[in-house]
């Protein structure tokens, strides 16, 4: 009985020590992938966190991209972070420090609405629209949400993994005389 | 087409054979080989190329080509350089349509002539889904050489007349397919005095 | 103001100093720009002159894209249906009418399939829109069922005018997931180097040809080809192919460079000089030329930050950065060169900064021809480089893992990674997502050129419409890139 105390308090205290060891920016977890510094926001923190870096000096939205992992929902996240369909990648960079962060923040797929960056970085309204094009991710606010890559009228959004290529079989015939 | 009959419905291949009309004929395609002038349909990287082939090195101004004609109606040959996408589709088909007869089409590049490397959603695989080809010059993309090649190829199928019987029997374009040649490395130096 | 005062009378080093220059920083006022700090260790893009008081630029977070862009007003908003249907709207004649032209996709002027609905008032661009996609290949969905050995092969194709950058940062990204950055051999780096810069070259002469052509000087394009064609030559000694190489490989390089190979590049460095003078004396101090393309297609530094601009077109404004020097990759901070950097965001000052950068990459590829090692052109890493051809003879292990490396792939740990590298269009990133298996899970290539393209609203606005084509000329995309 003791012991199950003592035990539940170890695991309690290291449970503590994990999470005050989980150095977070802005309230949101960061982690470090190949030397990169990776901030995870939610969805509801992504616009304030990205305001809260632009304040500090990240001058450039350099990149915003989408991802569909519904092949790989086990990837490593964060503990108190949940995977979902979707994320949304963002490379800031601060000239003046020449330093570079990355943002990942999960989008589900029942409701794939993000706030888009347009105020913030003008730049981001063509990413954004590829994003949304690629993917069927939706930027609230932004100012011009259409397809950008794809045809207006396409169907469909091509980087999803249940997307097909769209190989067509080829056949090898032997070249007439 | 096939074989030309009648003046009335055919025009000036329609009089009857002797020797002047004969050698009229012959100085008609002779011109048209030498002076076909390309519309300028330069998508990707073999556009590149086909730059390269019109510019001071390759030279296929020696070949009557170098005026690259901005409106597709003053234009003889559409040189498809490029991958096609399904966006663009329409378009080749609208610049086509508006150039006049008789038009030729090479497909360069394997984008072009069978949709390349890219088998996938956003491609259309091959342009003789599109238009009627009449040469494919393979390669990712081809050399200059190729495209020469390619283009002499058809410059002497219009000159003899074989691209008219090629087509009757097709249905649709020539297709005739031409070898990949490899660029040479050997330095040709250009103004510099050895 | 203290710091400007310090300045003047030539400056001690200060804590304090520092710290205001900090802050100061983020609170940039418009067109201001420093050089480099005379302390030499922090490096300011903007110092206020003044303290602005209630007039003072807002922070970051709250200035808003009206603010940062001239006038958000450039860009014409309207879908391409709606654009098609502007015909069949009745006419109101009472209406000041203007004019939603089509420039494109296919013309002479537009560097590839680039189309753009420009509204005119007469002869002057109200707004524009540039719509893109007629060159949508697919390649990131492409890139998913290739393996990481094959991907160059994608990629190279995406901004064709520099396959070697695009491989170049491919493979470096791979190579970051693998954890093997650190062991490429030297020579392989620096290798690598000397045909970045090369491309770079080849690069830029295809700009001075196409930009002039587009404004006129025809013989231009002649010129500018026949230079690249020197290039080329190298490149096919050593890669075998003149374009779309597939040369740069994670690992290293495909193959090791011929013999011979330093007479190929020293005769383009003998060659280049006299004609780029030809050039300066053609072009860069010739009236029309200046006419034509001072004061056309302005941008400021602040909205170029803003839009996201790199490359010529951010230096053109006057901010100094090139990720060569200022986040330094491969070797180049062991390099000494210049960052070519423009004064009034034309489109003269980036036909002035391109040539310049000619120049610079040939002093860089002096330098690299002193320092390249001998040594392996690959790491000796069974896992991610195959093994020499004629070991495959010998030993069962090595036709194993050739046999793996070409047909499944290497297998790439899980993870994702972010890098960039200086293009010469800008910076060129690719974001790769590894599931531990062998092909990418997601790649995605973040393409100068896409970004620059946002530019051109802002820089034609105002403008005539004969200036478009120049001004495009001069924003240099390669649609390849643009649409992948």
């Amino acid at each position: 009985m003791s012991d199950d105390a003592a035990s539940s308090n170890a695991t309690q205290e290291a449970d503590a020590a994990d999470a005050a060891a989980q150095p977070t920016l802005h309230g949101c977890p960061v982690t470090d992938s190949n030397g990169q510094e990776v901030i995870h926001a939610s969805a509801a923190q992504y616009l304030d966190v990205v305001k809260a870096l632009a304040d500090e000096g990240y001058i450039m939205c350099i990149d915003l991209c989408g991802i569909d992992y519904l092949e790989f929902m086990d990837r490593v996240l964060p503990a108190d972070i949940e995977p979902q369909r979707f994320e949304v990648v963002v490379n800031l960079l601060d000239m003046a420090h020449r330093r570079r962060t990355r943002l990942r923040v999960q989008v589900p797929e029942a409701d794939p609405t993000v706030a888009s960056l347009f105020e913030i970085y003008p730049g981001t309204e063509a990413m954004e629209r590829e994003a949304y094009d690629m993917f069927g991710i939706l930027f609230a606010d932004h100012p011009d949400l259409t397809r950008i890559l794809m045809p207006e009228d396409w169907e469909g959004h091509p980087l999803r993994k249940d997307y097909d290529v769209g190989r067509i079989p080829v056949q090898f015939k032997v070249a007439n005389a | 087409m096939g074989i030309v009959n009648d003046v009335l419905d055919d025009g000036i291949g329609g009089i009857a054979h002797n020797v002047i009309t004969a050698k009229l004929e012959d100085l008609v395609n002779w011109s048209r080989s030498r002076s076909s002038w390309p519309a300028s349909f330069g998508l990707a990287c073999c556009a590149i190329e086909m730059m390269a082939t019109g510019a001071a090195h390759y030279d296929i101004s020696r070949f009557g080509m170098e005026v690259f004609r901005a409106s597709p109606r003053q234009a003889d040959i559409m040189i498809v350089a490029g991958r096609v996408s399904q966006k663009m589709a329409p378009v080749l088909r609208q610049v086509y349509d508006q150039m006049m007869e008789p038009k030729w089409v090479i497909s360069m590049g394997v984008c072009a002539s069978s949709g390349g490397m890219f088998n996938n959603y956003a491609i259309v695989q091959g342009v003789d889904q599109i238009v009627p080809v009449d040469v494919y010059a393979p390669g990712c993309p081809p050399t200059p050489e190729t495209l020469i090649h390619a283009i002499e190829t058809l410059h002497g199928l219009i000159e003899n007349e074989e691209i008219l019987k090629r087509r009757a029997v097709s249905g649709a374009g020539a297709n005739i397919h031409v070898e990949h040649i490899d660029a040479t490395s050997t330095p040709v130096l250009l103004g510099m005095k050895s | 103001m203290s710091t400007t005062e310090e300045k003047l009378t030539g400056q001690k080093a200060g804590a304090a100093v520092e710290a205001e220059a900090v802050e100061e920083v983020l609170e940039p006022s418009i067109g201001e720009v420093a050089s480099t700090d005379h302390l030499g260790t922090n490096y300011h893009l903007f110092v206020a002159g003044t303290d602005e008081g209630d007039q003072k630029l807002k922070p970051r977070s709250q200035t808003t894209a009206r603010e940062l862009l001239r006038e958000v007003g450039s860009v014409l908003r309207m879908s391409e249906a709606d654009a098609a249907n502007l015909g069949e709207l009745p006419d109101d004649p009472e209406e000041d009418q203007t004019m939603i032209i089509n420039m494109g996709p296919q013309h002479p002027s537009t560097h590839g399939v680039l189309r753009l609905m420009l509204e005119l008032q007469g002869e002057t661009v109200l707004r524009c829109k540039p719509i893109i996609g007629y060159l949508h290949t697919g390649m990131e969905k492409t890139a998913e069922q290739l393996t990481f050995m094959q991907g160059g092969t994608n990629v190279t194709r995406m901004d064709y005018l520099s396959p070697l950058n695009n491989e170049l940062v491919f493979s470096m990204a791979t190579e970051k997931l693998l954890g093997i950055d650190g062991d490429i051999p030297d020579r392989a780096v620096w290798i690598r180097m000397l045909l970045s810069e090369l491309n770079r070259m080849s690069s830029h002469l295809l700009f001075m040809a196409t930009n002039g052509m587009d404004l006129g000087a025809v013989s231009m394009m002649i010129y500018g080809w026949r230079e690249r064609e020197e290039v080329l030559r190298f490149f096919q000694e050593v890669t075998g192919l003149r374009m779309n190489h597939n040369y740069i490989r994670p690992g290293g390089l495909a193959a090791d460079l011929p013999a011979g190979w330093r007479d190929g590049v020293l005769r383009i460095l003998d060659l280049l000089p006299p004609r780029l003078d030809e050039y300066d004396i053609l072009m860069t101090g010739q009236p029309i030329w200046r006419e034509r393309l001072q004061g056309v297609g302005v941008i400021t530094p602040r909205e170029a930050l803003a839009l996201g601009a790199t490359g010529p077109i951010l230096r053109s404004t006057g901010v100094e950065w090139d990720l060569r020097r200022d986040q330094s990759y491969l070797h180049y901070d062991e390099l000494e060169f210049d960052v070519v950097v423009g004064s009034y965001g034309d489109a003269f000052d980036r036909y002035a900064i391109r040539l310049a950068e000619i120049r610079e990459s040939m002093v860089l590829v002096r330098q690299i021809l002193e320092r390249i090692p001998e040594g392996d052109y690959r790491i000796q890493n069974k896992k991610v480089t195959p093994p020499p051809r004629a070991r495959i003879d010998e030993s069962m292990e090595a036709l194993i893992h050739h046999f793996k490396i070409f047909t499944e792939g290497f297998k790439v740990p899980e993870g994702e990674v972010y890098l960039g590298i200086e293009s010469p269009r800008g910076e060129i990133g690719c974001y790769i997502a590894s599931d531990g298996g062998p092909n990418p899970y997601r790649l995605h290539m973040r393409d100068p050129s896409f970004v620059n393209i946002q530019c051109l609203p802002h820089m034609m606005r105002g403008g005539l419409v004969a200036d478009a084509v120049a001004i495009i000329s001069s924003v240099d995309p390669v649609l390849g890139g643009v649409d992948r």
